[in-house]
C-alpha cells in the first residue's frame, strides 16, 4: 500500500533517502536539466579542465586538535560578488568543513552534509565515526561528479575531531570523491598553494593552539597578497577571516576581536619590514 | 468455489480495535509532563539500548508503546518527514502539528484498510519557545488524535496513570525534579512495584537549550537530579 508519511525506506542516509525518492532536491538533481540544454555541445575532455574556485581555506593540526579558517570573499570573474560570504561551516558538534568552489552548490553540499549526519544520529542512536563521515562526504563529492562537467565544482576540506583516536583529522578530496588524509596541514582553493607555502615553512609537530591560529590567519594574508581571488583582511569594513577550533569540547567559533587583535599584531610587524 | 463469508463492518472494526488494544495493554506506560523549563518524558524500559523515546527535532520528541518494530518504522518515518521538509524549507517551519498529522493519517489508513492494525499508541510533543506554548498529541492505533494539556500517557496502564495524574491537580508547572519524582511514583504506584532508575528511560525538551533542544538523562543524571 502507497502511504505518503511512510515511504518504503529502510536505510538511514538522508543524502540516498533524497536521491531515490526527491531526486530534484539533490544536489546533482539540475544535471539532467543542464544536460539537456548544452546537449549541442560536445563534452568537455578531462585532462584539461579549467577548475575555477577562487578562494582560499585551509586546516592545520595542533596538538589538542584542528584549528580550520577560510577568507570571506566571493568573485564573479573579476568582480567581487560578496564581501562576507562564509567558507567554513559547523557540520555537527565535532567535524567543520571549508569549501572551496561554486558557491551555491557549496554552500548546499554543506546543508546537506549537516543534515545527513544529525539525520544518521537520530535514526541510529549513535554518530557515525570520523572516518564514516569523512567517507560519506567523499561519496557526496563524487555523486557532483556530473556537475563539475558543467562548471560546478564542489571541494571540500574536511577536519572533524576523533572521539576513539582522541585527535584531530584532516581530510582533502578530489572532483572524483577521492579521500585523502592529510597529517599536518592542508590548504585548497586558488591561494591554496599560496597558503601551503607559508604553512610548509612554518608549521612544527605539537603546535600550542593560539600558534596554529596565529598560523593560519598569516598563511590566509600571505595567500591574499598573491592571490586575487582570495580576500585579506578589510581594515576599512571590518570584515576578517573566520576561523573554528575543532577539539575535545567540540566546535567553537574563534571571535572576530580575537581575529583582528592577531592580524594587528600580524600588519604591525609588516609595516616596520616596510619602513 | 467456497462464498466468501460476509463480515459487517462494524463487527470487523471492533475485531481489529480489540485486537490493538490486547497488544498495546501488553506495553508498559510512558509519561509526558510538562515542567517548567520544557516537556519530560519517562518510560518505563529495562533495555538500556533499545529507545521508546526518541528526538525527531529541533524541538520535536516521539515516544511509542506498544510492538517495537511498528513504532520504531514510525519513529523512522517521522525523522525522515522532519528532515526533509527541514531542508526543503526552514528548521522552523517543522511542526509537531505537521507531524501528528502525517502520523494521525497513516496509522489511520492502516487501521481501516490492513488486515492486521497496527499495535502502538504513540506520543509527539514540541516544547514551545518564545512564549508559544508546547504541543502534546496522542495518537491512537485506529488514527484518532488528542490533543493533550499538562500530561499526556500512553501505554498499557495509561488510563489508570491517567486519573492518577488528574488527582494531584497539577496548577502550574511543577520543576525537573518535582516533574520526575511525581512521573516514578505514579509509574510505581500503577506498576505496585519499585522502580529502579537503571528501569527508567528518560528524556527532556529543554527549551533553555539552543538548536537541538532533545537530550537523554540517563540513570546517573537521575540519581543526581534526585538526590536532596
Amino acid at each position: 500500500m502507497k502511504l505518503p508519511f511512510l515511504p518504503n525506506h529502510d536505510d538511514s542516509s538522508f543524502f540516498d533517502f533524497l536521491t531515490r525518492h526527491h531526486p530534484a532536491l539533490t544536489p546533482t538533481g539540475r544535471s539532467g536539466f543542464l544536460q539537456a540544454q548544452a546537449s549541442g555541445e560536445p563534452m568537455r575532455g578531462g585532462g584539461a579542465m579549467n577548475v575555477p574556485h577562487a578562494t582560499t581555506v585551509l586546516a592545520i593540526k595542533y596538538q589538542q586538535g584542528v584549528v580550520i579558517a577560510g577568507d570571506r570573499r566571493a568573485t564573479e570573474g573579476f568582480q567581487i560578488a560578496e564581501r562576507r560570504i562564509e567558507k567554513v561551516f559547523k557540520i555537527d558538534d565535532y567535524s567543520a568543513m571549508a569549501i572551496a568552489g561554486a558557491a551555491g552548490p557549496c554552500i548546499e553540499m554543506a546543508k546537506l552534509f549537516q543534515v545527513e549526519l544529525e539525520h544518521y544520529e537520530k535514526l541510529e542512536g549513535v554518530q557515525l565515526s570520523c572516518e564514516g563521515k569523512a567517507n560519506k562526504l567523499g561519496q557526496m563529492v563524487k555523486a557532483n561528479l556530473p556537475m563539475v562537467f558543467q562548471g560546478l565544482v564542489v571541494m571540500p576540506l574536511y577536519v572533524g575531531y576523533d572521539v576513539k583516536r582522541t585527535e584531530g583529522r584532516i581530510f582533502k578530496y578530489d572532483l572524483s570523491g577521492g579521500r585523502y588524509e592529510e597529517s599536518d596541514y592542508h590548504a585548497i582553493g586558488s591561494g591554496g598553494k599560496d597558503a601551503r607555502n607559508t604553512m610548509r615553512e612554518h608549521f612544527l609537530k605539537g603546535l600550542a593552539e593560539p600558534e596554529a591560529l596565529k598560523l593560519a590567519l598569516l598563511a590566509l594574508y600571505n595567500a591574499a597578497d598573491d592571490d586575487v581571488g582570495t580576500g585579506g583582511p578589510d581594515l576599512v569594513r571590518g570584515i576578517y577571516p573566520t576561523a573554528k577550533i575543532v577539539d575535545a569540547r567540540g566546535i567553537t567559533d574563534v571571535s572576530e576581536q580575537q581575529i583582528r587583535n592577531i592580524y594587528d599584531g600580524l600588519l604591525a610587524t609588516r609595516r616596520s619590514k616596510e619602513s | 468455489m467456497p462464498l466468501p463469508y460476509y463480515v459487517s463492518p462494524e463487527q470487523m472494526m471492533q475485531d481489529k480495535a480489540e485486537y490493538a488494544k490486547k497488544g498495546i495493554a501488553k506495553g508498559r506506560s510512558i509519561i509526558a509532563i510538562e515542567y517548567v523549563n520544557g516537556i519530560l518524558l519517562v518510560a518505563e524500559n529495562p533495555s538500556a539500548s533499545l529507545y521508546k523515546i526518541s528526538e525527531i527535532y529541533d524541538s520535536i520528541a516521539f515516544a511509542g508503546a506498544g510492538k517495537y518494530s511498528e513504532f520504531e518504522n514510525l519513529r523512522k518515518a517521522g525523522i525522515r518527514h522532519a528532515d526533509l521538509k527541514g531542508f526543503m524549507y526552514s528548521r522552523e517551519d517543522v511542526t509537531a502539528r505537521s507531524l501528528a498529522n502525517g502520523y494521525s493519517q497513516s496509522v489511520g489508513t492502516i487501521f481501516s484498510q490492513e488486515q492486521k492494525p497496527l499495535e502502538v499508541e504513540i506520543l509527539v510533543v514540541q516544547v514551545g519557545h518564545n512564549g508559544h506554548a508546547n504541543e502534546m498529541y496522542r495518537i491512537s492505533f485506529d488514527g484518532s488524535i488528542i490533543d493533550e494539556r499538562t500530561f499526556a500517557v500512553i501505554g498499557g496502564k495509561a488510563e489508570a496513570i491517567q486519573a492518577l495524574l488528574k488527582e494531584k491537580g497539577l496548577t502550574k508547572p511543577p520543576d525537573l525534579r518535582e516533574a520526575l519524582s511525581l512521573c516514578i511514583s505514579s509509574l510505581e504506584q500503577i506498576g505496585s512495584q519499585k522502580l529502579s532508575l537503571e528501569s527508567l528511560e528518560v528524556a527532556v525538551l529543554d527549551r533553555t537549550r539552543e538548536g537541538r533542544r532533545f537530550r537523554r538523562l540517563s540513570a546517573a543524571d537521575t540519581k543526581q537530579l534526585l538526590s536532596p
